[in-house]
């Protein structure tokens, strides 16, 4: 049992603030997204792929 | 051939961006934030169990990323460039009562720690138990955040309880009003 006081016009307006921030955060979450992330997780894997490359001719 | 988790990071993208931008309330801070968090996961991705939830572990890196940015630039006390608003100009609340922008607007005025609690847990879909984690707090200090933060809201916009009654479709409030006195 929750010490909090819920009521039914608790609750409806506890569900219009998160319908509205979900509504808000999946629209951000849909925007376009700017390549410079795409383009630096390829960085990482291309420096991590010569890394491998010289250390096995390293061995 | 094991599966890289790093492979899985693309996915989160633009919850992370979302998560940054709710956050920071300033795209080109939240844009750098992710950029950070990026770097973090790829050179730390040891350290992520295989099979746990990803984007929890992600959120909890740019997270702590943000507080100790935060930390070193004391003087950025509001920032905020409005990108929230912005990005949902386009989106109008077509069914719902409340204005999109007001309540962005509002929700940007809420202390951090507020935010990222109610974010996690009323938009993430986070349960009480991982927002916690996430934020490296007990479970009872997020529910009174989140409960701190809704009940804010709901003062700025003026959505107390008598008005919430309007809230409801004319159906619900047809059987309310039909309830016996019991």
């Amino acid at each position: 049992m929750s010490s909090e006081k819920r009521t039914p016009a608790k609750d409806r307006v506890a569900d219009e603030i998160d319908r509205n921030l979900k509504k808000a955060f999946e629209g951000m979450a849909e925007e376009p997204l700017p390549d410079r992330f795409t383009d630096l997780l390829a960085d990482l894997r291309a420096a991590e792929e010569n890394r491998k490359k010289v250390s096995s001719n390293d061995s | 051939m094991t599966v890289d988790p790093r492979d899985e990071l693309t996915e989160h993208l633009g919850a992370l961006r979302a998560f940054a931008l709710s956050l920071t309330r300033n795209a080109a801070t939240a844009d750098d934030l992710v950029q950070d968090t990026l770097v973090k996961a790829w050179t730390n991705i040891e350290s992520f169990k295989p099979g746990s939830n990803m984007r929890a572990w992600l959120f909890t890196i740019l997270r702590n990323t943000f507080y100790s940015l935060r930390r070193k630039r004391k003087r950025e006390v509001e920032d905020a460039d409005g990108s929230l608003s912005l990005a949902l100009a386009s989106k109008p609340d077509h069914d719902g009562r409340l204005n999109m922008r007001d309540f962005m607007q509002a929700f940007n005025q809420l202390p951090d720690t507020q935010r990222e609690a109610l974010v996690l847990v009323g938009a993430g879909g986070f349960s009480y138990e991982e927002a916690a984690a996430t934020c490296d707090v007990a479970v009872g200090t997020i529910k009174s955040r989140v409960g701190r933060a809704r009940a804010t809201l709901a003062e700025m916009l003026q959505l107390n309880d008598d008005e919430a009654m309007e809230l409801t479709d004319s159906v619900t409030a047809g059987i309310v009003g039909k309830q016996p006195a019991a």
